[in-house]
């Protein structure tokens, strides 16, 4: 059962919908425990960083913790992945996990904001299990107007007023800027990709793990 | 690099696909589920759905619609008419809507703009404005309840007074060119395109591919919205976004 976290942040029909397109087994919750119970995690997020304080209120953040520190894979989509950050210039006071360092910052006033539409995604070296079967070059939809800077498990980025981290994965940490639910057949297969990840339960450290249908 | 979108408008009355001209005459065009799977299947960036009617009677039937359209719609859907309340927009976003599109009732009460934006998200919020050249002053009014009623506001000035509210996107349809396939009204467009920081979407006139190239090259718009000449089959959206391309405009090709 793969969870989709709902903390008040906007609808999560899409994303729903989208999972059961790719014919996955999930639930919207808000409940802790089942969320601590899930194979997989989803926290998908649109609005205002300061949204994602309610995880922390909620005991959701805490349960998510624990979850990714047992190795349960994890996707977080748009505010999803920038709540995967230290914390936002949109919500400064807002702490995010902290699974990756630095800060999402604004777009630069040259551009319009916020980046709305179809932009592509540009891989960097390196393999995806979250891009498996998705050339470099794709089109996917973004709706944002903070991003994250590139790191150093940064697998592809964008280019909107300088280039963005777009996808970020490391061990069982998947965070995608744009929207996969509504970027089409593409969006799907990378949903598909989290979805069908195998992990080998009842082990505790990520490099005894294996990924059993990783190509 | 960012593309210039092509969205397809679905305008429905009681559950079907119509068209008008100059917001008249209108004639049927299909069902909106079928209409909008097709689209997507053809390269539509964007679908939009616009409840012409929008009467109270008609809001359980317009609830399925949006269901039944977003179902099998794995691109952005923005839904549009009637939206009065937070309430409204809440059964709508509940139904499979992604972005919700106001007007008369933003300009009655711009405070709804902010409520939307601060519960969905700027992204969600956006603002349709129907603006009418106004031949004694050259300037362009905004008009609203589907272009009945005048509002005695500077179209321009109201997109920006959109977006300090918290709109996301500004939907600039020109009555004067509805439904004629004369071309976008790229002054009209510009205008609107330069004095905001959030994207137009430019809409009313489409007729050809030229059209698109000059409102995207001319009228500076970020995205364009054409309703019949794609459902009436006059033109593929896979066959317009390659021509745009070829004429330089970035676009999102399945081709």
């Amino acid at each position: 059962m793969i969870a989709i976290v709902d903390y008040r942040a906007g609808n999560l029909t899409s994303v729903k919908k989208a999972l059961d397109q790719v014919g996955a087994d999930s639930v919207v919750t808000s409940d802790p425990e089942v969320v601590s119970l899930a194979e997989k995690i989803v926290l998908p997020g649109v609005g205002h960083f300061s949204a994602t304080a309610h995880l922390a209120d909620s005991g959701l953040r805490d349960a998510i913790a624990n979850t990714i520190r047992r190795g349960v894979p994890f996707l977080g989509i748009c505010v999803g992945l920038q709540w995967m950050m230290e914390s936002s210039e949109e919500a400064p006071e807002v702490p995010g996990l902290g699974i990756w360092p630095g800060e999402c910052v604004r777009f630069p006033a040259s551009v319009k904001s916020p980046h709305v539409g179809w932009n592509q995604l540009e891989f960097r070296d390196g393999p995806s299990r979250l891009l498996r079967g998705i050339p470099s070059g794709s089109y996917v939809y973004f709706t944002h107007s903070y991003r994250v800077p590139l790191l150093a498990n940064t697998v592809a980025e964008s280019e909107y007023g300088g280039r963005f981290s777009a996808v970020v994965e490391q061990d069982r940490m998947f965070g995608v800027q744009f929207h996969p639910e509504k970027s089409g057949a593409i969006g799907l297969r990378l949903l598909e990709n989290f979805c069908s990840l195998r992990v080998t339960a009842g082990s505790c450290d990520p490099e005894v793990l294996t990924e059993q249908n990783v190509d | 690099m960012l593309t210039k979108r092509i969205i397809a408008c679905l305008d429905v009355d009681a559950g079907r696909v119509v068209k008008g001209i100059r917001f008249l005459n209108l004639k049927d065009a299909g069902d909106p589920a079928e209409l909008a799977a097709a689209h997507s299947e053809a390269g539509a960036d964007e679908i939009v759905l616009l409840d012409i009617s929008a009467t109270h009677e008609n809001r359980n039937t317009l609830l399925e619609t949006v269901r039944r359209t977003a179902r099998q719609l794995f691109i952005p859907f923005t839904v549009g008419g009637g939206v009065r309340t937070l309430e409204d927009a809440g059964a709508i976003f509940d139904a499979g809507a992604d972005k919700i599109s106001m007007n008369s009732a933003a300009i009655a009460t711009p405070d709804l703009i902010t409520e939307i934006a601060n519960r969905f998200g700027s992204q969600a919020a956006i603002v349709a404005i129907d603006a009418k050249r106004d031949e004694k002053t050259g300037g362009f009014e905004a008009w609203v309840q589907g272009g009945r009623r005048q509002t005695g506001q500077n179209a321009i000035t109201w997109a920006r007074q959109a977006e300090d509210r918290g709109a996301g996107e500004i939907l600039l349809t020109s009555m004067d060119r509805d439904g004629t396939e004369q071309g976008f009204d790229c002054e009209l467009t510009k205008a609107v395109a330069d004095s905001v920081r959030i994207p137009v979407i430019a809409s009313g006139g489409a007729g050809n591919a030229q059209h698109f190239t000059e409102v995207f090259k001319e009228g500076h718009a970020d995205a364009a919205l054409a309703a019949s000449i794609f459902h009436f089959g006059l033109r593929s959206i896979a066959e317009l976004k390659q021509q745009l391309q070829a004429a330089g405009i970035p676009m999102r090709c399945a081709c």
